[in-house]
């Protein structure tokens, strides 16, 4: 091996120099590598929080800390890798995994963002935009073939929970040791938070009307105005009741139904994508 | 006041300033020319010096440095693994005992990219600014940032290689920093994307501990493999804009490394093992220009130099305290 040459102080200086530019522009370089998962809109597909402003603003807004997952009780809310480029670190859902299903009605991930790119405005559920389900394969749903469901709806190695208010309250519980049996499928509905809510809502008021003669007072969102989903009945002439999941105005896309779809894959999935380029994270 | 503004210009990668002979007040000048004479003291160091090179003494100080390093960021693990909410979050913003803290680059990104603030991030910014400021600025790097450790680690591994003539160490200009500084903000505000915390290690290793391992550690294992072959703590010294925002912070801090002319004779033991070893210019001989000197923003406050000086010219200090400390 042959010796190399001894530099000149200015050699050096410049090599120096080279090198510099160097190691700045693959730093700079490498982080503008970020720009790709975002360039090719696979991001807009993403599932957020609830409260997540509109996708542009929300990668800006994130701080990347991840206090939202460890506040929700559910553990529905996961950070994402370096994968998705300028959006590392920040939340998004995978619903089929596990939904949002608000059972920590006050919006605690909107609440434990420090930056506001959840928006703050959103007290309850009703108010959420994350998106808007959409039944996508209809000739599979059980309810359209009359179909009852009887058992597990995910199946006994499913890891997913679910607030199931009439045993516990306060705590979510794993959908895998609450087996179900209906007669005809009405499982998105059943379990949608939203018709829950005014479900209880209109039993609420129910009760204080019994016992008081008065209307409950509520702020307003508190109960939702609009319902989310419904099963609407169809004919097809063969004498068999089918029925079809509808969704309605009311619906925020939370993914409760699309968890909860027993057919593999899931006949009712979210759609995020208009939310997401659109929606200040609430309803209008 | 102008000691703060050098030590910003160093910061920012500048040269020391080097003063001639003959401009040095007198008892400096002084003390440099007599400083040998004192041949019996010269020769107790150099033996002092030998025994330790043959004998390697634990340094208390990085161990005490690592053992709240690690401390800090398993409180962001025990917290969240047992549900204490005690420190929630990450090291880019999070909640201690309900409190918010930002950190300020992750902090500054977001402002820049998002071009609006909310109240809770700018009480979690001025809380954190305060915090740093009183401890040190910098003094994030060395004692919390958890890149900073597998560096120290990576760095410890490229210096055996070294000996073995196995990896380099490439100098780069320390003003790199600077303009990635200046390069990540502009393109946070012009963007609108917090460019930078895609390839914030600190963040990384942060989330990557309390959240789960990923891709990302990828990126982070390619910076410490150049760490360990090509350049010595590379990223920490010429590249990383948290240490550039932590040091402005540190600028007028009160606390600090002091070093003391008349305890030094210059055997360097300092320099060797610091990471910015641009800070310790005035340890040189003839370099000092006072008497006592406070070292500079850019210094982490990691205290190896004072753990590794021999007679005992490097101390830290907090300023008001006195000898409290």
């Amino acid at each position: 091996m042959s010796k190399k040459p001894r530099l000149t102080p200015k050699q050096r200086a410049r090599r120096k120099f080279l090198g510099s530019i160097a190691l700045a522009a693959g730093v700079t370089g490498a982080s503008l590598l970020g720009f790709v998962p975002v360039a090719a809109k696979r991001l807009n597909e993403r599932l957020r929080p609830p409260g997540a402003l509109f996708e542009e603003e929300f990668l800006a807004a994130c701080i990347k800390c991840g206090q939202c997952v460890q506040v929700c009780p559910v553990e529905a809310i996961k950070l994402a890798d370096l994968t998705d480029g300028f959006g590392v670190g920040v939340p998004h859902i995978e619903a089929r995994e596990q939904a949002c299903d608000f059972s920590c009605d006050g919006l605690q991930c909107v609440l434990a963002c420090p930056t506001g790119a959840l928006i703050h405005e959103v007290a309850f559920p009703s108010q959420v935009d994350m998106g808007i389900a959409k039944v996508v394969a209809p000739a599979k749903c059980l309810a359209v073939q009359g179909k009852g469901f009887k058992g597990l709806a995910r199946g006994p190695d499913f890891k997913g929970k679910l607030r199931y208010a009439e045993i516990d309250r306060w705590h979510p519980l794993q959908v895998a040791d609450h087996p179900y049996d209906l007669e005809l499928c009405d499982l998105c509905v059943r379990q949608c938070p939203i018709e829950i809510q005014i479900a209880d809502c209109a039993k609420e008021d129910e009760k204080k009307r019994e016992s008081l003669g008065l209307v409950a007072k509520r702020q307003p969102g508190e109960c939702p105005p609009k319902h989310a989903i419904e099963l609407q009945p169809i004919d097809t002439g063969d004498g068999v009741k089918r029925m079809k999941p509808v969704i309605l105005e009311g619906c925020v896309g939370c993914g409760v139904c699309e968890m909860i779809c027993p057919v593999e894959p899931a006949v009712i999935v979210i759609d995020s994508t208009e939310s997401r380029e659109k929606s200040r994270g609430m309803r209008a | 006041m102008s000691r703060v503004i050098e030590s910003l210009r160093v910061l920012l990668g500048g040269e020391p300033k080097r003063v001639a002979k003959k401009d040095l007040p007198q008892e400096v000048r002084e003390l440099h020319e007599h400083k040998f004479s004192d041949k019996e003291r010269i020769e107790a160091i150099r033996i002092e010096l030998e025994h330790k090179k043959r004998k390697k003494m634990p340094e208390k100080k990085r161990r005490l440095r690592w053992a709240v390093l690690i401390a800090v960021n398993l409180l962001f693990v025990v917290s969240y693994y047992f549900d204490i909410q005690l420190l929630e979050g990450a090291l880019t913003a999070s909640r201690f005992a309900g409190f918010h803290m930002a950190d300020l680059n992750s902090a500054l990104q977001v402002m820049l990219a998002f071009k609006h603030v909310v109240i809770n991030l700018l009480i979690g910014t001025t809380t954190i600014f305060v915090l740093w400021w009183l401890l040190g600025g910098r003094t994030f790097c060395s004692w919390v940032c958890p890149y900073h450790l597998v560096a120290e680690w990576a760095e410890m591994l490229h210096l055996k290689l070294r000996e073995k003539g196995l990896a380099k160490d490439i100098q780069f200009d320390r003003r790199t920093r600077s303009w990635l500084w200046l390069l990540f903000a502009v393109l946070a505000l012009a963007t609108g994307y917090t460019v930078y915390e895609t390839i914030s290690p600190t963040g990384i290793l942060s989330r990557a501990l309390i959240y789960g391992p990923g891709v990302a550690l990828v990126w982070v294992g390619l910076l410490l493999l150049f760490e360990i072959f090509f350049s010595r703590r590379a990223w920490c010294r010429y590249a990383c804009p948290i240490g550039l925002t932590y040091g402005f912070v540190g600028a007028t801090s009160p606390f600090t490394v002091h070093y003391r002319l008349p305890n030094c004779y210059h055997e360097g033991e300092c320099r060797k093992v610091c990471l910015v070893p641009h800070v310790l210019d005035t340890v040189i001989k003839g370099k000092a220009q006072a008497m006592e000197v406070d070292i500079g923003a850019d210094c982490t406050r990691c205290l190896r130099c004072v753990d590794a000086c021999p007679t005992g010219a490097l101390t830290f200090k907090y300023k008001g305290l006195g000898d409290l400390l």
